[in-house]
C-alpha cells in the first residue's frame, strides 16, 4: 500500500481521537445545569414543538412545568392525556384529566346554500376578505380563503373546493387551537370529540334575525329556539337569535338535530343516520304523556 | 349581477414580470445577432439548445417535480438560457451547453425556490460550473467560420488570455476602438460591446433597469485598471483594454442588474457594483484565472443580503 | 412643467379626467333619503330626533357622539320614518335616519342667496363653532371633524394652511368643477380658515394637469383681498396625500405617528373650504356635496357631476345617470387607487362621498399572484420610503418587531406599491395587515408604559400618604 495512503489514515484517525478526547471534555466542563427533570419532561413530550401548549416548543413547556407549582397552566394537546400522566408522575403533581378534543368548522354556508352577493378579488386570505362582510348574504361566514389551512401544522385542515368550507382531518387534529386564533370570524371551536367521536354541535354563528339570516343562507340557525325547547337535558342556550349547544352538558340524544328546520345542528361520526321522523314521534309521544300526567295530577 | 370587491387599488400598471423579462430579450438581440453573424451555425445551435434546454428543463421541474403550474411563461428561463449562451465559447460541444443549463436551472434557480428566490444568478452559476468541470473545452477559442468574416481567430485564448502572452502593453495595442465593434475573438457575449452597451441604453430608455449598478462597475474597473497601469504599464493592462475584453460589459450591464441577485437599494447597488469591479481586477491582475467576471459577481452576489440589510432607502420623516 | 412635488416615490397612473367637461348638475332628491351615523371619522352621531318627527332641510338630525364627532343635518324636508341600521357600501351595519321626503322646506336662519359674502366675522371662536355646528367635516375623504383640525392644541402652532386641489386620483373631477365654478368661495372659506389659524401662509395646491382650474383659482384670489398663493403642481400620484402635499409646499416632514400640526401644517380639502363659506358665511350646514359618475365604460357624454346630498342611495343616483353600463366589472366609491368597491348598492351617499367610478375587468382584475422577482419597484413608488416586498415578507413570517422596525405603521395605504408589482403580488393588501400588528404592538406597548406610570404614580402618593 502507498505510504502516503497509510500516514494519511493515520494521520486523520489520530486528530480525529485526539479532537473527540477533547471535546469529551470541554462539554462536561461547560455542561449548563440543569434539573434534571427537565430532561426526562421533553422525553415524554412528543416533540413536535407546535406551540399548541400555549409555550414556545416542547423544551419550553418542560422548562416553565419545572419551575410552576403545579399542572394547571400546562397540557400538551398533542400528547393528550397519556403523555401528561408521564409528565404528572415525574413531577409528583396532581393531573386533572382533560377530554379529548377536536376543532370544529361551525359554518355549513356551502356554495349551494349560500349565495354570493358580489365576488371576491382581493388577496387570498380570511383576515384581509373579512373587510367585506356582504361578499355572501351572511356576515358571520366562512371566507374560504383557507387561512385555517395554512395555520394548521398538523396537516389536519384542508379546504373542499366544492363547499369552499374547511374540513377537519380527525385523525391528524390534536386540538392546538392554532385555527381557532387564525379564524377571523372565529367559526372554529374546541368542542369534546364526544365518546367514539360523537358529537352534536351548531353549525352556524349567524346573529342576524331568523328571516335576514335565512335570505343569506338556507341552512343558517334562524334563532327559532325549537331546539331550546325540546333539549331535554338543559344543554342549548339562545343568545342573539344563535343556538348554542354545550358539549359539556350534551348527552348525544339527538333530538336537537331532528327538530331543527334549516339543519343548522349537524351530528356526527354516528353509526346509524337519523330517522327524524321516528325521533319526532317520540317526541311528540313524550311531551302528549307528560300533558296527560299533568291533567290526570289534577 | 355581482360585482367585483376588493381593497385598493383596484387599478394596476401595465408593467409585468413577462413585459420585464421580454424588454431583456429584446435589449440582448443586438449582441445575439452580431454573435450569430460572427459565429455562424455553430453559434445559432449553442443559444437553441441552452434556451430550449433552460425552457424545458424549468418546465419539467415545476410540473413533475415540484407539481406546481409552470413558470417559464414569465420568459425568464429564455434569459437564463441566452445570457447562459453568451457566456460559452463559440465551438463548445452542445452536450455541455446542455449540462450548463442542467446547473443553472436545477441547480442555481430551482433549487432555491424557482424565480426570485435563488441568491446566486442561474447562467454565471452554469457558466462557472463548466468552467470547472470541462477547462478544455471552455477554454477552446477556436472561432468557427460565421457568416461575416472579421474576427481573428485565435485558436488559443481570448485576447485576455493573450496578455500573459504578449504582456500587457502590447495586448493593450492590440485592443485600439475596433474592439468596440468586433474584431476580437471571444465568447459571444465578448465580441460586440456597441451591441451589448445599445441593449444596456435600451434598459434604461424602458425604466427596467437603474444605470447605477453598471455605472460603478466601469468606474471602478477603469480607476483600478488606470492606477495600476500608471504604475506599472509594462505589467498591468489599461483601463479600456480591461472595460472592453471579457465579460465585464456583458456582466455590468445584463448580469449584474439581475433583479434577484442585485441589492434593492441605490446605495447598495453601488457598493455592490465597486465589489464586482474591484474583484475582477485583482483576478485579472493576480489571480490565475484570465477571466474573473463570472467569478467577481458571483462572490458579491453572496454579499448581496449584507448589502440589503446594510443600505435602505429613506423613509419620509427619518434622517 | 411644474417641479414641485414631493421628493419619494409616487407613480404615473393615467389621469383619466374624461369627466372634466362636465359642469355640475343638481340631482333631484328621490322619494326617501337614509342619512348616515357615521359620516365622519370618530364617534357616531347621536340621533336627537325620534320616529315621527317632521324635519325640515338643514336641521339637526344628530349631535356629535364625542369629542372627535360632528353633527348630521337633515338634507331635505319630511318625515323620519325610522332609526335603524342599515348597510354601507362595504356591507357593515350602521344606524340610518330614514326620512319620507316631502319638498325641501329648508330650516330658518340659513342664507340661500348665490351672493358672495367677502366680509369675515371677527371672533375666530365663533368662526369655529359655525363650523362645528354646521357639521363640516374634511371633504378629502377622511372626513375628519374640521372644527377639531382648525383648533390646534395649545403649544401647537399653524404655520402653513394648504389648500389641497391635487386631486391627484384617476376619474375623478368633483374639486376641479368646484375649482372652475365657486373659485371665490373656495377662496373666501380658505381666508375664513387663515384667520381661524391666526394668520398663516396660505397656499393653494393644484396639479399642473388642471391648468384651467389653476388660472380659474388666480383669478379668484387676485379680486380679493387676502393674501393667499395658488402653487401649480407636478403631476404625480399620491400628491395629495397629506404628507405628501406638506413635503412638496413646505419642504418638512412629518415625524412617524405624528400629526401635520407637528410641523405647523394644516391640510384641507378645496371642497371643505367651500363647506367652511358655507357654513360660516351662509350658515348653511354640510349636506351636499359634489360626485362624479365616471368610468373607462361609460362614454363621456354619460359622465356626470352631480351636487348630492346626503342620504341618497347610489343604485338610485346610477339610475338617474343612465343605468349601471353593460361592461362594469367593478364599482368603486372614490377613487381607482384608494376608493372602497361597492359591495352593497342601496348604501347611501355621505358627506364623504365623491364618485361612483365604473371599471371594465380588463381594467381592475386583479392579477394572479406569482412570486417576487425583488425588482424593488415596489420600494420605488411607495410615498413613504418603506420597502413593501419585505414587509409583505416580514408579515408572512409573523416578525412583528421587525415589522415595527421597518416603519410598517407608516403606511399611508395609497396602493402604489400594489399599483407597481409586476408580479401581481396583493402587497397592500398584506402590508395593510402588517401595518394593523405593528401599531398593535406600539399601542400595547404605550398603553403598558402608561398603566405602569399610573401605577408608580399611585404608588408614590401612597407613599406619600404613609409618610
Amino acid at each position: 500500500m502507498n505510504s502516503v495512503v497509510i500516514w494519511t489514515v493515520v494521520v486523520l484517525a489520530g486528530l480525529g481521537l485526539v479532537l473527540a478526547v477533547v471535546l469529551y471534555f470541554v462539554a462536561r466542563k461547560f455542561r449548563v445545569e440543569e434539573d434534571p427533570r427537565i430532561e426526562l419532561i421533553e422525553k415524554a413530550l412528543p416533540g413536535a414543538n407546535c406551540g399548541g401548549c400555549g409555550y414556545a416548543g416542547c423544551h419550553s413547556f418542560a422548562d416553565t412545568a419545572v419551575k410552576a407549582a403545579d399542572l394547571s397552566a400546562h397540557f400538551c394537546p398533542v400528547g393528550g392525556n397519556e403523555v401528561m400522566k408521564q409528565v404528572s408522575a415525574i413531577l409528583g403533581y396532581e393531573l386533572a384529566e382533560k377530554a379529548p378534543q377536536v376543532a370544529v368548522v361551525r359554518c355549513n354556508g356551502s356554495c349551494a346554500v349560500r349565495p354570493k352577493l358580489n365576488v371576491y378579488d382581493g388577496a387570498k386570505s380570511c383576515r384581509v376578505k373579512a373587510f367585506y362582510s356582504n361578499v355572501t348574504g351572511c356576515p358571520a361566514g366562512c371566507l374560504g380563503c383557507g387561512d385555517c389551512v395554512e395555520a394548521c401544522e398538523f396537516g389536519a385542515l384542508s379546504m373542499d373546493p366544492e363547499t369552499e368550507l374547511p374540513v377537519v382531518d380527525e385523525s391528524k387534529c390534536v386540538a392546538c387551537g392554532k385555527c381557532v386564533k387564525a379564524c377571523p370570524k372565529a367559526l372554529i371551536e374546541l368542542r369534546n370529540k364526544g365518546p367514539r367521536g360523537m358529537r352534536e354541535y351548531v353549525s352556524c354563528r349567524n346573529t342576524d334575525k331568523g328571516p335576514v339570516a335565512r335570505k343569506a343562507c338556507a341552512n343558517a340557525c334562524i334563532g327559532c329556539g325549537i331546539c331550546v325547547k325540546t333539549c331535554t337535558h338543559d344543554a342549548i342556550t339562545l343568545e342573539n337569535n344563535l343556538a348554542y349547544i354545550d358539549f359539556a352538558k350534551c348527552k348525544l340524544c339527538r333530538e336537537c338535530e331532528a327538530v331543527c328546520p334549516t339543519g343548522a345542528i349537524h351530528g356526527v361520526n354516528f353509526p346509524k343516520p337519523l330517522d327524524k321522523a321516528a325521533v319526532k314521534e317520540r317526541i311528540a309521544a313524550r311531551n302528549a304523556a307528560a300533558v296527560s300526567e299533568k291533567g290526570g295530577e289534577k | 349581477m355581482a360585482y367585483l370587491v376588493s381593497q385598493n387599488p383596484h387599478i394596476h400598471a401595465s408593467v409585468s414580470t413577462k413585459r420585464l423579462m421580454l424588454d431583456v430579450i429584446i435589449a440582448l438581440c443586438p449582441a445575439v445577432i452580431v454573435s450569430f453573424l460572427f459565429y455562424g451555425l455553430s453559434e445559432i445551435a449553442i443559444m437553441a439548445v441552452s434556451v430550449a434546454s433552460c425552457v424545458v428543463l424549468e418546465w419539467a421541474i415545476t410540473k413533475y417535480l415540484l407539481k406546481k403550474p409552470s413558470t417559464t411563461g414569465d420568459l425568464s428561463a429564455i434569459v437564463t438560457g441566452i445570457l447562459l449562451a453568451m457566456n460559452l465559447p463559440p465551438s463548445c460541444p452542445l452536450w455541455i451547453v446542455f449540462i450548463g443549463a442542467v446547473v443553472a436551472i436545477g441547480v442555481a434557480k430551482m433549487t432555491f425556490g424557482g424565480i426570485g428566490q435563488n441568491i446566486w444568478n442561474p447562467a454565471l452559476v452554469g457558466r462557472v460550473f463548466l468552467l470547472v468541470s470541462f477547462p478544455s473545452f471552455m477554454t477552446d477559442w477556436t472561432a468557427p467560420a460565421g457568416f461575416i468574416s472579421g474576427v481573428d481567430a485565435f485558436s488559443g485564448a481570448t485576447l485576455l488570455g493573450q496578455v500573459s502572452v504578449l504582456g500587457a502593453q502590447e495586448a493593450d495595442k492590440l485592443v485600439k476602438l475596433q474592439t468596440l465593434f468586433h474584431n476580437i475573438g471571444g465568447s459571444a457575449g465578448e465580441i460586440s460591446a456597441l451591441a451589448l452597451l445599445a441593449g444596456w441604453v435600451y434598459l434604461l430608455i424602458r425604466k427596467v433597469i437603474k444605470p447605477w449598478i453598471t455605472l460603478s462597475i466601469f468606474a471602478t474597473v477603469a480607476v483600478v485598471a488606470g492606477i495600476f497601469h500608471m504604475a506599472d504599464p509594462a505589467s498591468y493592462t489599461g483601463p479600456l483594454f480591461n472595460l472592453l475584453t471579457g465579460g465585464v460589459i456583458l456582466g455590468a450591464c445584463f448580469m449584474a442588474t439581475d433583479y434577484v441577485t442585485s441589492p434593492m437599494s441605490t446605495w447598495g447597488g453601488v457598493v455592490y457594483g465597486i465589489g464586482i469591479g474591484f474583484i475582477v481586477m485583482m483576478i485579472r491582475y493576480f489571480g490565475s484565472y484570465p477571466e474573473g467576471m463570472s467569478f467577481a459577481i458571483l462572490l458579491m452576489n453572496t454579499a448581496v443580503p449584507l448589502l440589503n440589510i446594510w443600505f435602505h432607502q429613506r423613509k419620509y420623516g427619518r434622517k | 412643467m411644474s417641479k414641485i412635488t414631493f421628493a419619494i416615490g409616487g407613480v404615473h397612473p393615467d389621469d383619466a379626467k374624461l369627466s372634466r367637461g362636465c359642469a355640475i348638475e343638481v340631482l333631484p332628491l328621490p322619494k326617501t333619503v337614509y342619512v348616515s351615523m357615521a359620516q365622519h371619522l370618530g364617534a357616531p352621531a347621536k340621533p336627537v330626533v325620534a320616529v315621527g318627527d317632521k324635519v325640515r332641510t338643514g336641521q339637526v338630525l344628530a349631535e356629535p357622539g364625542g369629542f372627535i364627532s360632528a353633527f348630521v343635518h337633515s338634507p331635505a324636508s319630511g318625515t323620519v320614518k325610522s332609526i335603524a341600521p342599515r348597510k354601507d357600501i362595504i356591507g357593515n351595519p350602521v344606524p340610518h335616519i330614514e326620512i319620507e321626503v316631502e319638498g325641501d322646506e329648508w330650516a330658518e336662519g340659513i342664507d340661500l342667496s348665490d351672493t358672495l359674502v367677502t366680509e369675515i366675522p371677527e371672533d375666530r371662536n365663533a368662526i369655529l363653532d359655525k363650523i362645528k355646528a354646521c357639521g363640516v367635516v374634511g371633504l378629502g375623504g377622511a372626513t375628519f371633524p374640521t372644527h377639531v383640525k382648525l383648533n390646534p392644541a395649545p403649544g401647537s402652532k399653524a404655520e402653513c394652511l394648504i389648500l389641497n386641489g391635487a386631486e391627484c386620483e384617476p376619474y375623478l373631477t368633483s374639486d376641479f368643477r368646484i375649482m372652475l365654478e365657486r373659485p371665490k368661495e373656495i377662496v373666501v372659506g380658505a381666508a375664513i380658515m387663515q384667520k381661524v389659524l391666526g394668520g398663516c401662509r396660505t397656499v393653494i395646491g393644484i396639479e399642473e394637469n388642471k391648468p384651467e382650474a389653476i388660472e380659474s383659482m388666480k383669478k379668484a384670489v387676485s379680486g380679493l383681498p387676502y393674501d393667499i398663493e395658488v402653487l401649480s403642481l407636478k403631476k404625480k400620484y399620491p400628491q395629495g396625500g397629506e404628507k405628501q402635499l406638506i413635503q412638496a409646499v413646505m419642504h418638512r416632514e412629518v415625524g412617524s405617528g405624528g400629526l401635520p400640526i407637528s410641523v405647523g401644517a394644516v391640510v384641507q380639502n378645496v371642497a371643505t373650504s367651500l363647506a367652511v363659506y358655507e357654513a360660516v358665511q351662509k350658515n348653511k350646514p354640510l349636506i351636499t356635496n359634489v360626485l362624479t359618475v365616471t368610468g373607462n365604460c361609460l362614454p363621456v357624454e354619460r359622465q356626470h357631476n352631480y351636487l348630492f346630498r346626503i342620504g341618497v342611495p347610489l343604485d338610485y343616483i346610477a339610475e338617474y345617470a343612465g343605468g349601471i353600463p353593460e361592461g362594469a366589472a367593478k364599482i368603486i366609491s372614490g377613487g381607482p387607487m384608494m376608493g372602497r368597491a361597492v359591495a352593497c348598492m342601496d348604501a347611501t351617499t355621505v358627506k364623504g362621498s365623491s364618485s361612483i367610478l365604473y371599471l371594465t375587468h380588463e381594467s381592475t382584475k386583479r392579477w394572479t399572484e406569482t412570486s417576487c422577482i425583488r425588482c424593488g419597484r415596489c420600494m420605488d413608488a411607495c410615498p413613504m420610503g418603506l420597502e413593501p416586498y419585505l414587509l409583505n415578507r416580514l408579515y408572512k413570517a409573523g416578525d412583528v418587531a421587525a415589522l415595527e422596525e421597518n416603519a410598517a405603521q407608516d403606511c399611508i395605504e395609497c396602493g402604489c406599491c400594489l399599483y407597481s408589482c409586476p408580479a401581481g403580488i396583493p402587497l397592500l393588501d398584506n402590508v395593510r395587515q402588517a401595518k394593523g400588528l405593528a401599531m398593535g404592538a406600539i399601542r400595547a406597548r404605550a398603553a403598558a408604559a402608561k398603566a405602569a406610570a399610573e401605577a408608580a404614580a399611585a404608588k408614590e402618593i401612597s407613599k406619600t400618604k404613609e409618610d
